[in-house]
């Protein structure tokens, strides 16, 4: 089963970058498209957090017909690179089948962030995968 | 309680001149005298805006060597701060993400290489954005300011494990800064972690635990006056200026700031980071661990 296309789709674009400046930006362009939902519309409770993610984000999945909507919520403003994975995962993931989703493999962390994650971001960012796939596997 | 805006030179610290407060910083941002430093855990911060005229200092890129698990060396180590503009006697002020943490890690791998004149931008990146400060993402020219190459010195701040078997022996006191699970041993057992690289869990004997980041106040990432960090080093942990100390957490980033705390602000004289830390020693066959 592949992964969902529009995901492979930033893998590819993000394999194309040679260059580690660029690849920044492009993260940080893709971390500008993450939409922070406030209080009333987004319910943090503890069954929502990600955890041993530092940059307190929480996920939730909304059924929508045989598959989910995901919607994100990175509490911390600093938390650049969650935003990024957020708003790669909600693009991407929400409204995938949910085989699609079971398909995706947690070294996606290291296809889109490089190597050189310490290893506290990478157990956040990963655990952001395993709690969608977890989601949708509901 | 401290207040969120008491003065640096208030609070009892035996060095407060080894940090800035944001305001000076704000003043000095165009001093040709200070260089200015963010190092982060997070590659996308520095990028995605940094205070006017900051270099970047990446801990795995600049810091490491490449290949073994070590620091840079004498000639990479001139190359950096050649990079930065500075010379051995030019005043670095660094800052951060997690309330300064690969700060004080920088702090501490400069200072190996006995460039002491440091300082720590007080409530680091957290601060200065939560004050609305001028973020930039223009990125300063690369200088060449020929940093001669100077000999790291291993003895005095860092600590091998041979060092660490020898400090058991001793009446030494080890603080460990990691989290209380990663402490117990607790955190190899809790299945949605990975296993942080290490076979086996607790901590080295005798360490008490003392998590780093009790050293600040969560609310805007300053140091704790002197009287809150002695409560909780001192009649937490039962280390005092007087013992011979030796920190450590997973690989020696977290326990830098620690290192930081006592030997800056408390004063103590021996204060040593043992790097290797959790992720060595967890490993090492046959040494002696608690739970």
């Amino acid at each position: 089963m592949p992964i969902p296309a529009k995901l492979q789709e930033y893998l590819d674009d993000l394999a194309i970058f040679t260059d580690r400046q660029d690849h920044i930006e492009y993260l940080i362009a893709l971390s500008d498209d993450y939409k922070h939902p406030d209080a009333a519309s987004f319910v943090r409770i503890e069954e929502k957090k990600v955890p041993g993610c530092e940059s307190e984000v929480f996920i939730e999945a909304v059924p929508n017909g045989s598959s989910v909507d995901y919607r994100f919520a990175v509490d911390n403003p600093q938390g650049i690179s969650a935003m990024a994975m957020a708003a790669i995962l909600q693009s991407s993931l929400s409204g995938a089948s949910r085989d699609e989703i079971a398909a995706v493999q947690e070294d996606i962390v290291f296809k889109i962030f490089g190597n050189e994650l310490s290893m506290g971001k990478n157990l956040g960012l990963t655990n952001m995968v395993r709690i969608v796939k977890l989601l949708a596997s509901r | 309680m401290q207040t969120l805006e008491q003065p640096i030179e208030t609070r009892g610290y035996v060095h407060p001149d080894k940090l800035v407060s944001t305001d000076w910083l704000a003043e000095h941002l165009n001093d040709p005298q200070v260089i200015i430093v963010e190092s982060n855990e997070d590659s996308l911060l520095y990028p995605s805006g940094h205070i006017p005229g900051a270099y970047e200092i990446d801990w795995t890129r600049d810091l490491n060597d490449p290949v073994r698990r070590d620091y840079l060396q004498s000639a990479e180590f001139a190359a950096l701060m050649s990079r930065v503009g500075a010379n051995p006697d030019s005043l670095i002020v660094l800052y951060g993400d997690k309330n300064n943490w690969w700060a004080t890690y920088s702090l501490w791998v400069l200072e190996l290489f006995g460039h002491k004149n440091t300082r720590i931008l007080d409530g680091g990146r957290l601060k200065w954005v939560k004050e609305g400060r001028d973020l930039t993402r223009e990125v300063p020219s690369a200088m060449n300011s020929g940093y001669p190459e100077v000999n790291r010195d291993d003895k005095t701040q860092r600590a091998y494990r041979d060092e660490v078997m020898a400090h058991l022996e001793t009446a030494g006191k080890r603080i460990d800064v990691r989290s209380p699970d990663e402490y117990s041993g607790a955190k190899l057992h809790m299945p949605e972690y990975p296993n942080e690289g290490a076979l086996r869990g607790g901590h080295i004997p005798g360490a008490k635990s003392v998590p780093w980041a009790k050293a600040i106040n969560p609310e805007d990432g300053t140091f704790k006056t002197s009287d809150e960090l002695k409560v909780i080093y001192q009649d937490g942990a039962d280390a005092h200026p007087t013992d011979d100390v030796v920190v450590y957490c997973r690989i020696g980033e977290r326990s830098s700031h620690t290192w930081f705390v006592l030997k800056y602000l408390l004063g103590y004289p021996q204060v040593r980071n043992y790097d290797g830390s959790w992720t060595e020693w967890g490993n090492l066959v046959g040494v002696p661990i608690e739970k």
